[in-house]
Parts: C-alpha cells; sequence; structure tokens
C-alpha cells in the first residue's frame, strides 16, 4: 500500500509534508531519532523541489508517496518543474569546511538526505521527474 | 513556524528558539542572530529547548556566522537539543564544530572557556 500526499509548491507547506510522514512512519516502530531523520531527508528534497525545480509557483503542485517493499522503505518526491538537470543522486554537496569559510547558508540539505538514505535515484519521464529515496529498515 | 524571543542577562545574550526551523521559518534565526552580531553582543547563548525540528536551512544559519564569529571575538553555545535535533547536527559533524551544551549551566561554563 502507498500513502500518497500533496502540497502546492511553496516552503510554508513543507510542515504538513512532516506531518503526514511523522503519521505513516508510526506505523513502523523506526524509533524518534531514526524516525526524524527520514522525516529530514523527505523534507529537504521537498524544500529543493520547490525552491528550485518549481520556483515557488503556487500553481505547481508536489506530489508524495511513501510504500514498503521487502523492508524497504520507499519514498517518491515528484514534481512538473523545470530543473529535471539536477540529479541529486549524484550531486556530492561541498566540503563542509569550505561552506563555513564562505559564509553561505545553504548547501549541506542534499548531504544530510546522502547520509540518512541508502539509495537515491532520479527519474524524469513524460514531463515529471521522480526522486526515489530508500531506506532498508 | 519558530518564535524566538531575547534576553539579555549581564554581558550573555540569550535567544530563545521554539518551534521549527525549517526552509520556511529559518529567516527568523537568521534575523535574530544578525541583529545580535549587529547590536555588538559578544556572548550568544542559543535555548534550544523549545525547537523541536531543524533542517538543513536552519544548520545553514549556524554555519554562515561561525567565521563572523571567530572574527569578531563572539561566543555562541547552543544547549538544551533534543536528541532528535541533536542527531541533525550530529549527521555532518557539526556538533564538533558548534558549541553545544546540555544545559544552560553547562552552557555558561562553556561561554566563559
Amino acid at each position: 500500500m502507498k500513502h500518497r500526499f500533496k502540497i502546492p509548491c511553496g516552503t510554508q507547506h513543507l510542515k504538513d509534508v512532516r506531518r503526514f510522514l511523522n503519521k505513516v512512519l508510526s506505523n513502523y516502530n523506526l524509533g524518534d531519532i531514526d524516525q526524524n531523520a527520514l522525516v529530514l531527508a523527505v523534507d529537504e528534497v521537498c524544500a529543493n523541489v520547490i525552491i528550485h525545480s518549481c520556483y515557488l509557483n503556487p500553481d505547481m503542485v508536489v506530489e508524495l508517496t511513501v510504500g514498503l517493499e521487502d523492508r524497504m522503505l520507499i519514498f517518491e518526491i515528484i514534481d512538473q518543474g523545470g530543473a529535471s538537470g539536477f540529479d541529486i543522486s549524484s550531486y556530492r554537496g561541498p566540503d563542509i569546511d569550505k561552506l563555513i569559510k564562505t559564509g553561505k547558508k545553504g548547501g549541506v540539505g542534499i548531504m544530510l538526505v546522502r547520509k540518512i538514505m541508502d539509495k537515491i535515484e532520479m527519474v524524469s519521464q513524460n514531463g515529471k521527474n521522480i526522486c526515489r529515496l530508500y531506506k532498508n529498515l | 513556524m519558530v518564535n524566538i524571543d531575547t534576553k539579555i542577562e549581564a554581558d550573555i545574550l540569550t535567544l530563545k528558539v521554539v518551534g521549527e526551523v525549517d526552509a520556511s521559518s529559518s529567516i527568523n534565526l537568521d534575523n535574530a542572530i544578525n541583529n545580535a552580531i549587529k547590536e555588538g553582543h559578544k556572548k550568544i547563548l542559543i535555548d534550544g529547548e523549545g525547537m523541536n525540528y531543524i533542517s538543513s536551512a536552519g544548520l545553514g544559519v549556524f554555519m554562515s556566522y561561525l567565521q563572523d564569529f571567530e572574527k569578531h571575538n563572539i561566543k555562541m553555545v547552543l544547549y538544551g537539543l533534543n536528541e532528535k535535533v541533536l542527531n541533525v547536527f550530529k549527521i555532518l559533524g557539526l556538533d564538533q564544530l558548534i558549541s553545544i551544551a546540555e544545559s544552560e549551566s553547562e552552557a555558561k561554563v562553556l561561554m566563559n572557556d
């Protein structure tokens, strides 16, 4: 069974994404710390999509699904924005020491996702970008 | 949604952060720290007891001021983080780069080190 949720493209809706995820994940007895980490990883991808793919356009929608297959949690974040060329599955992110030296505020979100999840896939098809995050239970 | 209350006691400014610091609300934390620096505070405590979530946007705010703190001889210590929030700092090793204490009293000791 897949759980589904949709939000308009705005960062003010991220709290609704987290509420949905916490409700779904509470079924899996992950413990507070691990559950929060998974919620964080999905929140980071959603924020990235909202800002960098959909450019905060409130007429666009981000769709989220959560499913379990063979003890593997699979999260899908689906958008129809324009930044299909940005592949977070291969993005390594900057060096933390360098980031601190430049004083930039962004740049560690995808690093968090890569540390938390076991596998990341990006697919662009039929005008949709699908980011799949996998976590072994 | 995040609320930030400020308190000044002797030479220490405390920013009490309550709520969730994410891509939408991190601007409030950013403004509060920026104001503290502009006002010339040299000792800044972040009371995180009421902070129940932080994302990379919030981490980025703290990281972005580390250079300024060093340059202007400002000390900042976070305290009272719950285990979920503390874990987010630990995932990237930021607990080694940012001063984090368990309690207010421990934070004040670190502040005066």
